[in-house]
């Protein structure tokens, strides 16, 4: 009872469980469990050869949290900063530590500036961004997109999924035949037109 | 090679890209024949994680054969086959001398607050993943492990981190004899977790999630017993009553950013961004354990705040254990327990798609169609 010292009862004993779940209890002394205590002093268990490992050259700039002294001996090379919201990283990362909200935001601006960057340079490939195709919406229809979602509370928000992804590209889309018609407009009005 | 690119939010495709060189001493290349997309991969995916460039490929699951190796590495070779845990770690910082892989100082340049991880954006290194033909491995003779001849190759593939993180996560619960377990969240890791709960003693295992297909799996796979939050007006005080109003001993956190079962939060998080993820899960899990009990979080955040009722949590007296799993740590005991038929860890995968379907792929694992639990990505050069 909750009221009183005793824990309710449990319907099944250990030996019940024992019995009738695999592996019930092998764990149980906490020796037998590989992450106690989380922190355990013990380098030499992980295969370094080093003290402090060699570093990796880096060709140029490479962004760093203002938390840490210097850039660490190992980074990631995947996608360099560049363009608009290259320059966007590049203020968060410089200005402001991991601890201030301005620090993230920015970053997740920059996403977002990226998002719109890449796009736009897309179609000056071979390879245009495709909205319908990097969305999987093929699978909406070949994996049972209705049928899979009945009954689901999500589906109270997954509306506005198509919103977000499609909104932008609307809005682009409207904003562009806006431009040329005006600009269509503005050439028909030029005088010797 | 092939290899998955993201093209901004819920948008992905397959790309032509270089094969990634060795750049440092003890790098390796690994060409990859499995990889999985994780639930933490769909924060990337909706456009969650702070510092996610277009270009990236994800991938923080996967398996392979070495091609190529540094001029420092000692323990693999090429032609090994290779189980990478998700963490990129040098094994000599202060962290990784006191077994915290995940909180890797020497990885990361971006940030201090997380440690690297592969394809899991610049926030967490910049390193691109394994949802592609070939992977670069930086720290060749610490992450890595050849495969014991006797695993299966789907099973390696979920000790790199599914199996390992909700094992990981049981332990931070610090289970005793007899203890009432609630998971919240019923996929892979929540599962994993699950089960783990057992091996610890559990008295009693209950998971909570609202999708139907992976209770019945919770039921299954991991003996539990199970509630569908949407079918409860109040989920809480649902678990008060099935614990005689004492509360679970134990709460685990298996769901993390985009947790369901509040509009607000949820909008808030996964659509608008304004938090670093929504806490549902996690307020749920303070006010369902006990008094003096415990919360073990491996449910992934983003770095920005969140609303949590942390008020509730001192007043109760709560204990919070959570971090990211430092995989290796877990595998010889895992091994253990895949050996002598505790668990069998493919029993969670539903789908195997091949790389150049990865957009259907992400776009089914996040709208959770065909009741996929876990997907599991085949390379083309595999």
């Amino acid at each position: 009872m909750t009221y009183t010292a005793q824990k309710p009862p449990l319907a099944r004993s250990s030996e019940e469980l024992r019995a009738e779940i695999p592996g019930w209890g092998v764990d149980l002394d906490p020796a037998n469990r590989p992450a106690f205590p989380q922190e355990r002093f013990d380098p030499g268990a992980t295969g370094a050869h080093w003290d402090f490992p060699e570093r990796q050259s880096s060709n140029g700039y490479r962004e760093r949290s203002i938390e840490h002294e210097f850039l660490t001996p190992v980074f990631g090379t995947s996608v360099p900063l560049r363009g608009v919201s290259g320059a966007i990283r590049r203020l968060a990362y410089e200005r402001f530590s991991e601890a201030r909200a301005a620090h993230w935001l920015l970053l997740l601006a920059g996403d977002r500036v990226d998002a719109a960057e890449s796009h736009l340079r897309s179609f000056a490939t071979t390879r245009p961004d495709n909205p319908f195709t990097e969305t999987g919406l093929r699978s909406e229809i070949s994996h049972h997109g209705i049928a899979s979602r009945r009954g689901r509370i999500d589906v109270r928000h997954q509306w506005m999924d198509p919103i977000l992804v499609g909104g932008p590209w609307v809005l682009a889309g409207v904003a562009v035949v806006k431009i040329a018609r005006r600009l269509a407009r503005r050439g028909a009005h030029t005088p010797g037109a | 090679m092939l290899a998955m690119v993201y093209r901004g939010p819920y948008k992905v495709r397959v790309e032509e890209k270089d094969i990634p060189t060795v750049e440092h001493p003890n790098d390796a290349i690994v060409r990859v024949t499995l990889a999985a997309i994780c639930g933490s991969d769909l924060h990337l995916y909706h456009g969650m994680m702070p510092d996610t460039r277009v270009g990236h490929t994800f991938g923080h699951e996967f398996i392979g054969v070495v091609e190529q190796v540094g001029s420092s590495v000692q323990n693999l070779k090429a032609g090994d086959r290779v189980m990478v845990p998700f963490n990129v770690y040098c094994g000599s910082c202060y962290f990784c001398a006191r077994g915290l892989y995940s909180n890797c100082h020497n990885v990361n340049p971006n940030a201090t607050a997380v440690g690297g991880i592969y394809g899991y954006s610049h926030t967490c290194g910049g390193y691109d993943g394994g949802q592609a033909e070939f992977v670069r491995v930086p720290f060749a003779d610490v992450g890595p492990s050849v495969i014991p001849e006797w695993l299966d190759d789907e099973d390696a593939l979920l000790c790199t981190d599914a199996l390992a993180t909700g094992y990981f996560g049981a332990q931070l619960g610090d289970i005793v004899e007899g203890d009432t377990v609630a998971v919240f969240g019923a996929g892979p890791v929540g599962l994993f977790a699950a089960k783990s709960a057992w091996f610890m003693g559990a008295g009693r295992v209950i998971v909570i999630d609202h999708l139907d297909y992976r209770l019945e799996k919770a039921r299954e796979f991991a003996h539990a017993e199970t509630f569908n939050f949407g079918k409860h007006k109040d989920i809480v005080l649902e678990m008060k009553r099935a614990t005689g109003y004492l509360g679970a001993d134990v709460v685990i956190d298996a769901v993390g950013a985009e947790a369901d079962g509040n509009l607000l939060q949820h909008v808030t998080s996964a659509k608008l961004k304004l938090q670093g993820g929504s806490p549902v899960a996690l307020n749920w899990a303070i006010d369902s354990v006990r008094k003096g009990g415990t919360i073990s979080v491996m449910g992934a955040y983003g770095p920005m705040f969140s609303a949590v009722k942390f008020g509730d949590a001192m007043n109760k007296g709560l204990t919070l254990n959570m971090n990211q799993c430092p995989v290796k740590r877990q595998w010889p005991r895992l091994f253990e327990h895949i050996r002598d038929g505790h668990l069998k860890p493919n029993d969670i995968v539903t789908h195997r798609i091949p790389l150049e379907h990865v957009d259907e792929g992400y776009h089914m694992f996040s709208a959770k169609l065909d009741n996929m639990i876990k997907p599991v990505i085949v390379p083309t050069a595999s």
